[in-house]
């Protein structure tokens, strides 16, 4: 068992949002008591849809922004406070990636520069090798000289991943946080962009959070996921487990979304509704007005966690009554 | 070849659509007109025929064309081709001075306030609707009027003209730049604010600035006029194209040359700076499609 490199420990963070032009401020609870752990050199998935918290999770663990309440702990030690200079020396150990690879890079300044300016901020090595640093980066992740001299707006949407990918992996950091890196992209230089994150997280000993809403990347890139719902953690567990026998119903209903090729579609558990408006959070259980099995005590009652003998956790108030589910292929 | 060697190709070989399009008519004009005030306004001492307050006596009032005075003289004898050449030249100075102090001022606003946010923004922006909302014909005469109107001073105060509408950009790409864009990934990288602003944000969002500040440039020309013209901007015996203009309009009916040659110079810089502004915009968006 090796040690846990992040720690969230009960996390809240709120908004407050004015309803109307003249409405009250209401809060707005984007993160509810959330609690994850990652291990060095390990993948944890965050699913949900969207809305559900995902991002705000990624953000507070990264330290871009401070949790209402609760405990960030990145190698055992609490993050520092945005935009301090120990919080900026931080950022050497700890990289986001990004949905949209072009909105995060610079229009106006070449590949190279980019990549290189990890270096030039944290003033790493001697100046006249940051170039050469940068191009081999570039080269791991692969991009040839050619592609390091061209803008942004000169590269595909895979080769800019790629180019974000390797500004922040520059400066060998031990987390990287990717926020739904490659929902943007085609399926063909999704599974590129995959395998090279694989490749990079063994050659360096990195460990992912993984943002998705993708459950066949997140079943291919990680060992524990966590289904968010509403800005509450519904179910946590080894991703396999939680793929092939899912016990919270709204686990349960994402799986069976996913489209299985060549095989007839199974049954679909079809939710009713939409996700409800996070700042009109129903009473009991957030899930409770669209939940197929919803009982009378879900309406009033907030679940809480239940560990399963096989080791994950599940906040669902049917879990003990539940029958084991047959197995679903993804 | 695999998927990423094709992918690569394709861009690389991507043929670059750099097809020259021929400036149309008018920009060239614009542009040779610029450059010809610019140029008069440096070279004013060495091509103006006479000092612009020598006076020739028994030549009062000459019409254009006159053998010594090619755009005539004025109630004192005074050469009006010598005394527009030096107009240009402070007209220019006041014009670009102040663009330049506008430029500055309302770009450091308007990042203060994306960076800051909370009170400090909410007390720049309170500032920028002041201003907006006050005709600064009133701001700049009751100053004027008090203050003396030393050039200095005067540049200065035209330097207040506009500013709010840097800030309002300069603030409002920022903060769109720090929520999803580049700027949010660079601070993430470890970047310190004045790197972030100066190297990243500030070269991105120079283009609209300066495409801003054509648009205020004959602005402030204009204000300059009315202000010299009610008597309250540049003082005799130094002159501009509004002060001339102003004292001019007093021998309208007997030689309206007097007056006709600034305001013709008015407009005519004002018109072809604001065309050049209006290619220029076109084409920097281009540029970053």
């Amino acid at each position: 068992m090796t040690a846990n490199i992040l720690e969230l420990s009960g996390i809240s963070r709120s908004y407050s949002t004015r309803q109307g032009l003249f409405g009250k401020r209401v809060p707005v609870r984007a993160v509810d008591d959330v609690s994850l752990s990652l291990q060095e050199g390990q993948t944890l998935a965050l699913v949900g849809e969207s809305g559900s918290g995902k991002s705000t999770t990624g953000r507070i663990a990264l330290g871009l922004e401070r949790p209402n309440s609760g405990h960030v702990l990145f190698r055992g030690s609490e993050l520092p406070p945005a935009d301090t200079p120990a919080w900026r020396r931080m950022r050497a150990q700890m990289q986001m990636i990004y949905q949209d690879p072009l909105a995060a890079l610079d229009r106006r300044l070449p590949i190279l520069d980019q990549t290189r300016e990890p270096l030039d901020i944290h003033d790493v090595g001697p100046a006249s090798e940051r170039n050469d640093k940068a191009l081999a980066m570039l080269d791991a992740v692969g991009l040839n000289a050619g592609h390091a001299a061209s803008l942004p707006s000169q590269l595909s949407g895979g080769q800019r991943q790629r180019a974000v990918l390797a500004r922040a992996l520059i400066m060998k950091p031990s987390l990287l946080v990717c926020d739904e890196p490659v929902s943007a992209l085609d399926v063909s230089i999704q599974a590129q962009v995959v395998n090279l994150l694989m490749d990079l997280q063994r050659d360096l000993q990195l460990s992912l959070l993984f943002i998705s809403h993708d459950l066949k990347v997140v079943r291919q890139v990680s060992q524990r996921m966590a289904v968010m719902y509403l800005g509450r953690i519904v179910e946590y567990g080894e991703t396999r487990l939680l793929l092939s026998n899912s016990v919270h119903p709204y686990t349960r209903a994402l799986i069976s979304a996913v489209p299985v090729a060549g095989r007839r579609t199974r049954e679909r558990i079809i939710l009713t509704g939409e996700p409800p408006n996070p700042a009109a959070r129903p009473a009991g259980c957030a899930f409770h007005p669209r939940c197929p099995i919803a009982r009378s005590e879900c309406a009033n009652v907030s679940p809480a966690f239940t560990t399963l003998p096989d080791g994950r956790s599940v906040a669902c108030h049917a879990v003990d009554g539940h029958p084991p589910i047959e197995e679903v292929g993804v | 070849m695999d998927m990423m060697e094709k992918v690569s190709e394709t861009a690389l070989t991507k043929p670059k659509i750099t097809k020259q399009r021929r400036l149309p008519v008018s920009v060239i004009l614009s542009l040779l007109w610029t450059g010809v005030v610019v140029l008069v306004a440096v070279l004013a001492n060495h091509i103006a025929p006479y000092q612009y307050t020598a006076l020739d006596l028994p030549n009062r009032l000459a019409s254009p064309f006159h053998p010594k005075h090619l755009l005539g003289t004025d109630e004192l004898g005074r050469d009006v081709l010598s005394r527009l050449i030096f107009s240009v030249r402070i007209s220019v100075l006041v014009a670009l001075g102040a663009t330049v102090i506008s430029a500055c001022f309302g770009t450091a606003m308007g990042f203060a306030a994306a960076h800051f946010r909370g009170r400090v923004e909410q007390s720049i922006l309170m500032l920028a609707d002041f201003q907006a909302a006050m005709p600064f014909l009133i701001l700049s005469l009751s100053v004027l009027a008090f203050f003396g109107n030393a050039l200095p001073l005067f540049i200065g105060l035209m330097g207040l003209y506009g500013w709010e509408r840097y800030a309002r950009i300069a603030r409002g790409l920022a903060i769109a730049a720090s929520a999803q864009g580049y700027a949010g990934a660079v601070r993430q990288l470890g970047a310190s604010p004045s790197l972030v602003y100066l190297r990243h944000i500030l070269p991105n969002i120079s283009s609209t600035l300066i495409v801003s500040m054509t648009l205020t440039f004959p602005e402030i020309i204009l204000m300059e006029s009315s202000l010299s013209f009610l008597g309250l901007g540049v003082q005799p015996p130094m002159t501009s194209l509004g002060n001339m203009v102003g004292y001019g309009r007093e021998y309208m009916t007997r030689a309206p040359w007097i007056m006709f040659a600034p305001a013709g110079l008015i407009v005519m810089t004002t018109l072809s700076i604001s065309l050049l502004g209006d290619w220029l915009r076109d084409r920097l968006e281009k540029g970053l499609q």
